[in-house]
């Protein structure tokens, strides 16, 4: 086996296990954050400032009984969260996490699979995420997990429309769809290359539809616990509701690291050359930045998570079709008429 | 008619363009919900923090000493006849000579019993007591446990274990105030 195979094997069990292990005390700082914000503590009992609490989580979801509903379709039943746990862990392979280590000759990339499709990569994967929802929903032969299961379809279909075309303004400054490459277009001029700076609007349409899509607040509609009961887990006991819920927060920290990647420069930070360090410490700093950005991130879904109520189901489709379509339209059309009048 | 002057004339008016366009109010919230992110908690770690009782608190019951640690109770029921919950009982019996620094007078209970699952803490008691020796005002409450004997308090849990000579009011044995109020980080009550 050549280096960089072993290489990129260490990478998938590393870029795993940081997924799962973010995904894993997202919850607690989800529940820590939600303390916060209404001045309380969250909770601190389970090991020092609560640390331990994940794991206990996870425990008790591990030994609790499993319910199969007896007039579930039971193969369907088991196949929904597992669909929307593979789907989640699936995207992270083609996120650039640095730039590569210089290693005995060899230059080994701190990414899974470089391939010129990135993000479209992303796009599908996601987009599969979805038949989680409808088929878990579906197979639990009840009303209310259908209609979670319902609206958390379409809610998705709608909002991937706006997300794509967001994307496409920025894809045709950067002419390609490589994930690295953007990330290298970004480097350099202390983070004025960042497109954020120059996609404002796409951004904006972006991190709603990432909301939308992550099914978080303002847009838990398919779970609402308000009035759905539970949305399309209802009927979900054990491991199999922990992947559902799981899911969703790696699906959070997946979808900061591309918003990190796509608009705030990857693993570029300011000042990056000017240090004088060498060039595996820088790449392993760039990493350590881009996690800085993931993590602000997740800290900024949660903190709209616990500041905004929840959308009714109108308004919803109305911001999705009425407002986020025709600006995104219009974004592209702004972004190619500047593009064609100052030559970029 | 006009029934009361609580009706709201309600107005369905359109949003402005600014209010359409919904980021400004969202910021604005979550400023608000970030300041409150950065703000004191009000959570009291209870068992390692409790909170002061107010003044007037009733707390476990307390049977009282005088200054020279002799029990004041002399078993007369009045407190067992107001107790609308029926929760005390009590034997009576004289004082033997030689136990003069232990009952302050000629008759005292031998067996006093508050069934703290029966109390309900309205303080007829301390009312009632024409000897001062029972008071609502350890700082403490009624524990719990997994069976209901242990919450039948005889008067090993009852009689305080030294007169405290401020205590006529505020009872219940001297306070350890660094094992009650977990040091400085005392919350006062009613703020």
């Amino acid at each position: 086996m050549s280096i960089e195979l072993i290489f990129t094997l260490i990478m998938i069990l590393v870029v795993f296990g940081i997924s799962l292990g973010t995904a894993m005390y997202s919850t607690l700082a989800e529940r820590k954050f939600a303390g916060f914000f209404q001045d309380r503590l969250g909770p601190d009992r389970a090991g020092p400032y609560g640390l331990l609490q994940p794991i206990m989580d996870g425990g008790k979801l591990f030994f609790k009984e499993e319910i199969i509903p007896s007039g579930a379709n039971t193969l369907l039943y088991i196949a929904g969260p597992s669909l929307s746990m593979l789907t989640a862990c699936m995207t992270s392979a083609v996120i650039p996490w640095g730039t590569y280590i210089e290693w005995d000759g060899h230059k080994l990339p701190l990414q899974i699979a470089d391939i010129n499709i990135g993000i479209l990569y992303v796009f599908g994967i996601v987009s599969l995420g979805v038949y989680g929802v409808m088929i878990g929903g579906w197979a639990s032969n009840n009303k209310f997990s259908l209609l979670g299961a319902i609206r958390g379809a379409s809610q998705n279909i709608s909002y991937e429309i706006a997300m794509g075309l967001s994307i496409i303004a920025l894809v045709m400054m950067s002419g390609t769809l490589s994930m690295r490459e953007i990330t290298e277009q970004q480097a350099g001029f202390h983070g004025m290359n960042w497109y954020i700076l120059k996609q404002p609007l796409g951004f904006l349409i972006f991190i709603i539809c990432a909301f939308a899509e992550c099914n978080r607040t303002p847009f838990d509609l398919p779970e609402c616990e308000a009035e759905l009961v539970g949305g399309y887990h209802t009927e979900y006991s054990s491991m199999k509701l922990g992947f559902y819920l799981f899911a969703e927060y790696i699906n959070m920290f997946i979808s900061s690291a591309v918003m990190a990647t796509l608009y705030f420069g990857g693993y570029n930070f300011p000042f990056l050359n000017d240090l004088g360090l060498s060039h595996n410490l820088v790449a392993i700093l760039g990493s350590v930045a881009l996690f800085a950005k993931i993590l602000f991130f997740i800290f900024f879904f949660m903190w709209v998570r616990w500041t905004l109520p929840r959308f009714r189901y109108d308004q919803l489709m109305k911001l999705g079709w009425q407002v986020l379509i025709p600006l995104a339209i219009a974004n592209i059309v702004i972004t190619g008429g500047v593009t064609l009048i100052f030559n970029l | 008619m006009k029934l009361t002057n609580r009706s709201v004339q309600v107005v369905n008016k359109q949003l402005s363009f600014k209010e359409r366009l919904y980021l400004p109010s969202i910021m604005a919230g979550m400023a608000v919900t970030l300041k409150h992110f950065f703000r004191k908690h009000n959570t009291i770690r209870y068992p390692e923090v409790k909170r002061a009782f107010s003044d007037v608190y009733r707390g476990l019951h307390v049977l009282k000493k005088d200054e020279n640690g002799a029990e004041r109770c002399t078993a007369c029921g009045l407190c067992a006849l107001s107790c609308p919950a029926e929760a005390i009982t009590m034997t009576a019996a004289e004082r033997q000579k030689g136990d003069e620094g232990k009952y302050k007078e000629e008759k005292y209970a031998s067996m006093y019993e508050i069934n703290m699952l029966r109390c309900i803490f309205c303080g007829l008691c301390e009312e009632a007591c024409p000897k001062e020796a029972i008071f609502l005002t350890s700082e403490e409450i009624a524990p719990s446990t997994f069976d209901r004997k242990s919450l039948i308090f005889g008067k090993d849990k009852l009689v305080e274990k030294q007169h405290h000579p401020n205590g006529k009011i505020r009872g219940g044995g001297p306070l350890d105030e660094k094992l009650y109020h977990g040091g400085n980080d005392t919350i006062k009550y009613g703020y």
